[in-house]
């Protein structure tokens, strides 16, 4: 009697507690504007496993370098990350040669002016935030070195329970990727329409995107195919030059730029995985030991 | 309390010191010869699992707080150079980050064990009250120190929480202004909500102390409910339950792990990754999970009640709903402690688990219907659990038979399995 009392105690809980776990970041529902739901795609750091792929940041790098970072700054990138394990692993001798390349401010410097060393942020292309808007029509160019993951994919139900087991993290990435392929040169016939039932109207100076929340967006297409020259591997084997690699390429980049130690905090999550269920097992078995003469 | 005491200083030096200050003897009484119920589930581990977790956000928050500073323009930087350039430094804001979200699980399941287990009967009013005092403290430090990293969810849930004190009425604007250090959520904000942020955990582990002592005058309530008649019933704490408890502790950490390794930034909003701005207000405010449930109910008050408007109604309603756990164990009044053998009492129990995990599902929904007639209706059921169910109950409902003691009951489960 009491036992089953138990039992059925304990599937509620149980049943309570999956619950709890799924409902505990219960997605804030979808407002009508925010268009169509963003691809996943196969990052190679996506899952548990997932590590960044070298050649893919080194490709990232420089379309921000050649494209982006004309108007985006990402103030808490240091040249020096860009050799760091894990990363682009660029060479020492490379980082230097790169931030002689770039000037930043010193006020201790002759002129306020010196050319830049590893140790160095990676220099904004504007000085504030009111001359980045006065360049770009109002619209201030967002700083990358977090916005990877300062953007993410609401996902239905019952995708979002699933997210928490399979420990799914790149939703900025399928966003930005989206972001970049999702530009019409004329508003779409199916674009929404406003509140009060009349078509939709694309501010001047605006464009349109089919993920941007309510689609008008101040940054002009960024990307196209062939705007930036990959180098050809020792094999002879060329990366595509398209819009779809840039910008898989480049939301790669930026979200190692946003969480630069991913790889190395995964390695470590399996040691201590592993330690915790060996530990555990253990503990278990000592447990059942002292018990063992016990009636409970 | 100190009658079970089995300890003989074996060394002149440790008889020295228990003619002084008796501490080992304190230790061995309270930590290892402590007589309890041989009986315990493994619910009960989550008392020494919260203990746990008090202790790694207190150790976690102290390195922090080396790095961390409290200031409008630095402190959203100073997070991510933690993250960034602290040798381990993603890993300890990682584990403090995800460390609140777990300690309000182990919270949550421990209340509702002890909702379940009528542990807040007599004798243990005043242990129970102490735990809901620990719970209310937590949640006050967890919402601070979300404050702390100054992302836009920081900004803005601080900005609409702290509007709950302008509702009082007369000095309620005093009070905002005097919890904000100005008219609206700034830099003295952040900076007092750090101090208090550090502040809060100490006067936390104060209240652990006294909830212990609470709890090891009257001993551990235990599944049935049935009072300790003898020695048979219990074992001593130690090694039975420090291993269990032990054992409970390593079993948790495995999906703290997961979180803090592999998905550390899961149970938050990605707004919180863009700095606070005061000019542009995020699309949704959603606080965090853990306050869901009293969040739909501040929000499910929309409309005036007599000459309260509806804004001091959703507060009395979130202050009700708190009060409600405080007089739990005069509200309840039926003899039976145990759950198991209320036949009435666990159908409500069940349903109001569920209310309480619909009350948080709710809190994230965007104000529109039908998440508001359904936050109205969950509210309302959540004070009818509490202020018509349970004293009705105690008065209508024919209990099972209560075993004549633990060891009696112990035996019985073995038979029948």
């Amino acid at each position: 009697m009491i036992g089953a009392g138990n039992m059925n105690m304990h599937k509620l809980i149980i049943a309570a507690a999956a619950l709890v776990a799924g409902l505990a970041m219960a997605p804030v529902a979808q407002a009508a504007e925010a268009g169509p739901h963003p691809e996943r795609q196969a990052w190679s750091f996506g899952g548990i496993f997932g590590t960044y792929d070298t050649n893919q940041l080194q490709r990232g790098f420089q379309v921000f370098r050649e494209v982006c970072s004309s108007c985006h700054s990402a103030h808490l990138l240091a040249f020096r990350n860009l050799m760091d394990e894990g990363g682009p692993e660029f060479s020492e001798a490379q980082v230097r040669a790169l931030a002689l390349e770039y000037e930043v401010n010193d006020a201790t410097a002759d002129g306020g002016r010196r050319p830049a060393v590893p140790a160095d942020r990676w220099p904004s292309p504007f000085a504030s935030d009111q001359e980045a808007r006065d360049a770009n029509g109002g619209a201030l160019p967002p700083d990358f070195s977090v916005l990877a993951k300062a953007r993410g994919v609401k996902d239905p139900f019952p995708t979002w329970i699933f997210n928490y087991f399979t420990a799914y993290q790149e939703g900025g990435p399928d966003y930005i990727h989206a972001l970049l392929n999702g530009y019409h040169e004329e508003v779409p016939e199916d674009a929404p329409h406003s509140s009060d039932g009349t078509p939709f109207q694309l501010p001047e100076g605006k464009h349109y995107n089919d993920y941007f929340p309510g689609h008008a967006i101040g940054m002009a297409p960024p990307l196209a195919d062939g705007v930036v020259d990959y180098a050809e591997a020792e094999n002879g084997t060329a990366v595509p030059e398209t819009l779809e690699q840039y910008s898989t390429d480049v939301a790669a980049f930026m979200m190692w730029v946003a969480e630069p130690h991913l790889v190395s905090r995964k390695q470590t999550g399996f040691a201590v995985l592993i330690f915790l269920v060996l530990f555990a097992g253990l503990m278990y078995g000592t447990k059942r030991k002292i018990w063992a003469g016990i009636e409970h | 309390m100190s009658e079970h005491s089995t300890y003989v200083p074996g060394t002149a030096v440790e008889k020295w010191l228990d003619d002084r200050l008796p501490v080992v003897r304190f230790a061995k009484e309270h930590l290892m010869d402590f007589p309890t119920p041989k009986n315990l589930n493994y619910w009960w581990t989550f008392g020494a699992i919260l203990v746990m977790c008090l202790g790694v956000q207190i150790v976690t928050g102290i390195i922090l707080a080396m790095h961390y500073v409290p200031n409008v323009a630095l402190a959203f930087d100073s997070v991510e150079h933690i993250r960034r350039d602290i040798s381990g430094g993603r890993v300890i804001q990682a584990t403090h980050a995800v460390g609140a979200s777990m300690f309000f699980v182990a919270l949550y399941i421990h209340m509702f064990r002890g909702l379940f287990y009528g542990s807040y009967k007599a004798p243990r009013e005043i242990l129970w009250i102490l735990g809901v005092v620990i719970f209310l403290l937590t949640t006050a430090t967890a919402f601070m120190g979300y404050i702390l990293p100054w992302g836009q969810m920081s900004f803005w849930g601080a900005t609409v929480i702290s509007n709950i004190f302008s509702a009082i009425p007369l000095v309620g604007d005093s009070i905002k202004q005097l919890v904000l250090g100005g008219f609206a959520v700034g830099n003295p904000t952040l900076n007092r909500f750090f101090s208090l942020h550090y502040l809060l955990p100490f006067i936390i582990a104060a209240v652990v102390a006294l909830h212990i002592w609470a709890l090891h005058v009257p001993g551990n309530n235990n599944p049935i409910g049935v009072d300790v008649k003898d020695s048979r019933d219990t074992v001593p704490f130690h090694p039975y339950y420090t291993m269990k408890d032990l054992f409970g502790m390593v079993l948790f950490m495995i999906p703290f792990a997961w979180f803090v390794f592999f998905a550390p930034d899961i149970l938050g909003h990605p707004d919180n990754y863009i700095m606070a701005n005061s000019q542009v207000t995020p699309s949704h405010i959603v606080p965090e999970w853990y306050l869901l449930p009293f969040y739909t109910i501040l929000r499910a008050i929309d409309f005036n009640i007599l000459f309260i408007d509806s804004k001091l109604g959703g507060v009395i309603a979130m202050g009700g709903a708190m009060a409600c756990l405080l007089v739990v164990p005069w509200l309840d009044t039926s003899k039976v402690r145990s759950g198991v053998f209320r036949p009435m009492f666990r159908w409500f129990y069940g349903l109001f688990v569920i209310n309480f995990i619909a009350l948080m599902y709710l809190g994230a929904q965007e104000a529109a219907e039908p998440y508001t007639t359904l936050a109205k209706v969950c509210t309302a059921f959540y004070f009818l659990y509490f202020l018509v169910i349970l004293p009705v109950l105690s008065r209508i409902e024919t209990p099972k038979p209560l075993p004549t003691s633990i060891s009696e009951s112990v035996l019985g489960n073995k038979a029948h399995a």
